[in-house]
């Protein structure tokens, strides 16, 4: 099939305009006559089932928590960004769309990131009406905050709680409309197939989490709104439900999945303590801007700080590497994410990783705490401290944090179109489980803003111009394409069951973790890349011969939902590691040890991979089809990043 | 392999669970011995190794709710030991640590014990009831689009950081457990409160706090008697001045109301 990204003609800063004049619309009256289904409520999902309920559609919404309030946008931290420019420092879409792209190594569409850029302002204005307390100026004006990777003040945020804000935004807004009885709520269902008839998707099969009851429902229209695969590497910031499988299962009813491979390191976070670890803890980025990042100065002095035998703070200051602000002169402790989690491995690669494990770098607040007091410290970082206090009984006023880099945020996922369609008509994909806007690498503050954009702003137009053309009779589960799925998720029910093998799916969940993290995270290589696929292939096998799950499908049961989940990722895994063989490159958070500047640094090549790799699925067991759509920049030029 | 105290001793704990197949069944408390538990595992890693434990046994894994592990999803909500989230103050359970509790101990863990929270099975419960309560009010009634600029809004920062503590809420449930009515006063308190301190909450303010009240006591929430056992217990700090906000906006909502019951 040929991709189509159905990008506007005209010029970058008329496409959404023009187009919006020109999608077909669904008049009022009509509206009451089409479904459409929204599985997940996060910030993607809440934002489009509430503002498709207004609209006047008739909304099935669905999520497998036991609320819609419970998403993981809601644990976001620093803010949102826009482009108002209300500090009169130089912003505008334009620059916000720079930055962007630039931001994600050139990986992004142009146009898509340009019209997200474009309704950034709108955003803010909707959350204000619903009552998001953002932070506020004495004057009574909104405040802003700076962010990594630009060079004006354009974020947004409600304290330390920004996510949380926005999304009980999105969730009263979704309220309103349950009560309206325009959004019927479907909790603790879990989504466990699309069900596509001749061609269009036409509905779903889920599985309810209390009963076991596995059911259809039937739509004109399916969004998908299911969030990131971080969770793919066990170990992730990312909460424990987090999963690929509606993605997967979209994936293997047509949709292709695009540059699965751009998965986001997050340089700060509390490192791993132990084997029993279920998650790891984000410290907010906004820490470098205080806190200098070191090693010891040698292996030797390093092994006796993870023996325990000596102190960081007793380690003399010549003894110590500050190795960004050695590598980095002009920017120091705050390179890119990217950059700075490469080089905390590098270090800990080295064998001067500190902690009991190894596996940690220091993150020094000494200098600013002698320099402005420990009450200005805390007065900035408080809430952060006590956090970290919390987890490790570590006291970082006296003693440096110990951080390691952790995964946080996949760029890739489900190819979709300037309307945000995947490749199977009537399909859509908002949010972090689309691929759209932050290419290889995601710039901070920008995930919030990508998924109300999509939920608020985009969505509600592009779907009215499919629903345009598709007749408004009713969508019948009756049809045999729905007991077809059903019977499918049924029998794969039953399979994870009838195993009962000696291995727990959290045992094959850490093996996964562990190969993807060690030959498909920070760095990888050829040789490594081809051996971890070996290995997810014999995991696979070893899956479905040896996995345990007890109990029934007709009850609630957290470890049959866990295997399916894990099942779906070990797929996946391999998918990863094909697209990053494939990328002959390194550039944002992919990096390739083959491909590096005579510094270190990630080498694009935009001759041969200027473009997006879209996988098609070919079947149970077969290598999958590599689609390209090539990118094309006509508004910015392609540059090398550097941070000498 | 503790990460921050090498010296850390791991402990053996006996733990009393509450066991419950599903709504309809009786249930009842089993005991269970865990060994080797690190001081550094937060308590969801230590049920995390007794459910591993079951499950490799080939017993039912006990179901407990949980996701982001981090303090803000409000999943989680085990009583432990007799109190919301257990021993630590300002603390959901999931950032509750092992270190908290010493080798030998005996942890009773049960369900949020409330009749609006029926149980789903083991230490889940359902929290629908809150929901129920937000959609009979808890919004500002503005559709997506038509929004005025955000700075046309001008707000006193005092009343946006006030509005801001109350919005805090993690909807997790603690207070409706805590307390010996049951009440789900601080909960509907606090999205009470935000909306009301803030502008753009004026126009529906009278018929909010009366819908939002009308549906808690359809829920069968208790009374509120001022004990204030919920802001004691509340993971997240919501403050009982709430409650007061909440009881004068609903005078003053029934006494210029039209509908006077």
């Amino acid at each position: 099939m040929q991709l189509d990204s159905k990008i506007p003609e005209g010029p970058l800063a008329e496409k959404w305009e023009k187009h919006k004049f020109n999608v077909k619309l669904v008049n009022p009256a009509n509206k009451r006559k089409y479904d459409v289904i929204v599985v997940g409520t996060g910030l993607a999902g809440g934002a489009a089932a509430a503002s498709l309920a207004e609209l006047g559609y008739n909304v099935k919404a669905f999520t497998y928590h036991d609320s819609p309030r419970r998403a993981h946008s809601i644990a976001a931290q620093g803010g949102i960004n826009a482009a108002k420019n209300y500090q009169n420092d130089g912003d505008s879409v334009f620059r916000l769309f720079y930055d962007t792209i630039k931001g994600g190594d050139y990986r992004a569409r142009e146009a898509n990131v340009y019209r997200l850029a474009q309704v950034s302002v709108n955003i803010i204005d909707q959350c204000v009406a619903q009552g998001v307390p953002f932070a506020r100026e004495y004057g009574g004006l909104l405040a802003n905050r700076s962010f990594g990777g630009a060079q004006v003040s354009r974020t947004f945020y409600a304290r330390g709680q920004t996510g949380q804000q926005l999304l009980l935004g999105a969730y009263s807004a979704l309220s309103r409309q349950i009560a309206y009885g325009k959004v019927k709520m479907y909790t603790r269902s879990e989504m466990l197939d699309v069900v596509v008839i001749d061609g269009q998707a036409r509905g779903i099969v889920t599985r309810n989490l209390i009963t076991g009851e596995i059911e259809t429902h039937s739509a004109h229209a399916v969004v998908l709104a299911t969030g990131g695969y971080g969770n793919v590497f066990y170990l992730s910031t990312n909460a424990m439900y987090c999963n690929v499988t509606a993605a997967w299962r979209a994936h293997k009813k047509g949709a292709y999945f695009a540059n699965p491979c751009f998965t986001q390191i997050h340089p700060t976070c509390i490192p791993v303590s132990g084997d029993y670890q279920s998650k790891l803890t984000l410290m907010s980025e906004s820490l470098r801007n205080d806190g200098r990042v070191w090693v010891p100065k040698t292996v030797e002095m390093a092994e006796r700080v993870r023996k325990g035998e000596i102190k960081p703070q007793d380690i003399a200051e010549d003894d110590r590497d500050y190795f960004l602000e050695r590598k980095y002169p002009a920017f120091g402790n705050l390179v890119p994410r990217d950059v700075a989690s490469r080089n905390a491995k590098m270090m800990c690669d080295e064998g001067r990783g500190v902690g009991s494990t190894g596996l940690a770098v220091y993150l020094d607040f000494s200098e600013i705490i002698k320099r402005t007091g420990a009450d200005a410290v805390s007065q900035k970082y408080g809430n952060l401290f006590a956090m970290y206090e919390k987890i490790t009984d570590e006291d970082p006023y006296k003693q440096p944090m110990r951080i390691y880099p952790a995964v946080h945020y996949t760029m890739g996922g489900l190819w979709v179109d300037y309307n945000l369609q995947t490749t199977v008509p009537g399909l859509y994909a908002t949010g972090e489980c689309n691929f759209s806007d932050h290419g290889a690498n995601r710039l901070g503050a920008s995930a919030l803003m990508q998924g109300l954009a999509d939920g608020y702003f985009v969505i509600p137009y592009t779907i009215g111009d499919y629903l345009a053309q598709t007749p408004p009779k009713p969508v019948s589960t009756d049809h045999p394409a729905f007991a077809e799925a059903k019977a499918g998720v049924q029998a794969r029910t039953e399979q994870l069951l009838s195993i009962k093998g000696n291995r727990t799916p959290d045992d094959f969940h850490k093996i996964l973790g562990h190969i993807m993290w060690e030959y498909c995270g920070m760095a990888r290589t050829a040789e490594g890349l081809t051996h971890a696929k070996a290995e997810i292939q014999k995991l696979k096998k070893d899956f479905w011969s040896d996995v345990k799950v007890v109990g029934s499908g007709e009850e609630m049961n957290q470890a049959l939902e866990k295997a399916g989940r894990v099942a779906d990722f070990i797929e996946l895994g391999e998918l990863m590691v094909d697209d990053a063989l494939n990328r002959n490159e390194s550039c944002g958070g992919h990096f390739r040890e083959e491909y590096q500047t005579p510094e270190g640094e990630a080498l694009r090549d935009d001759e041969n991979y200027a473009y997006v790799a879209a996988w098609e699925y070919q079947g149970e067991n077969q290598p999958e089809k590599l689609n390209k759509e090539e990118l094309t920049f006509e508004n910015v030029k392609l540059t090398q990043r550097s941070y000498k | 392999m503790a990460g921050s105290n090498p010296n850390a001793k791991p402990m053996n704990l006996t733990l009393k669970v509450w066991r419950q197949p599903n709504r309809q069944a009786q249930g009842k408390i089993v005991d269970y011995q865990v060994k080797d538990i690190s001081p550094d595992m937060s308590f969801l890693e230590m049920l995390d190794v007794l459910n591993e434990d079951l499950l490799r046994g080939g017993q039912d894994p006990v179901a407990f709710d949980h996701d982001c592990r981090e303090g803000i999803c409000g999943s989680c909500d085990l009583f432990i030991n007799g109190r919301s989230h257990g021993p630590e103050k300002g603390t959901t359970t999931c950032q509750l640590h092992m270190r908290k509790f010493s080798d030998g101990d005996t942890i009773t863990i049960e369900p949020w014990r409330a009749s609006s929270f029926p149980v789903n099975k083991d230490l889940s419960v359902d929290r629908s009831a809150f929901d129920r309560i937000i959609q009979a009010g808890g919004y500002v009634s503005v559709n997506t689009g038509g929004a005025p600029d955000g700075n046309e809004i001008p707000i006193p920062k005092e009343i946006s950081d006030r509005a801001f503590e109350a919005a805090t809420c993690i909807g997790c449930g603690a207070c409706v457990a805590a307390c010996k009515n049951a009440s789900a006063m601080l909960f509907v308190s606090a999205k009470v409160s935000q909306l009301a301190l803030l502008p753009q909450g004026q126009v529906e303010r009278k018929t909010r706090v009366e819908n939002m009240v009308a549906q808690m006591d359809k829920e069968g929430f208790g009374a509120c008697t001022n004990i204030g056992s919920c802001a004691a217990e509340c993971p997240v700090g919501i403050s009982l001045e709430n409650i007061a906000i909440l009881n004068r906006e609903f005078l003053a909502a029934k006494a210029s109301s039209n509908n006077l019951a």
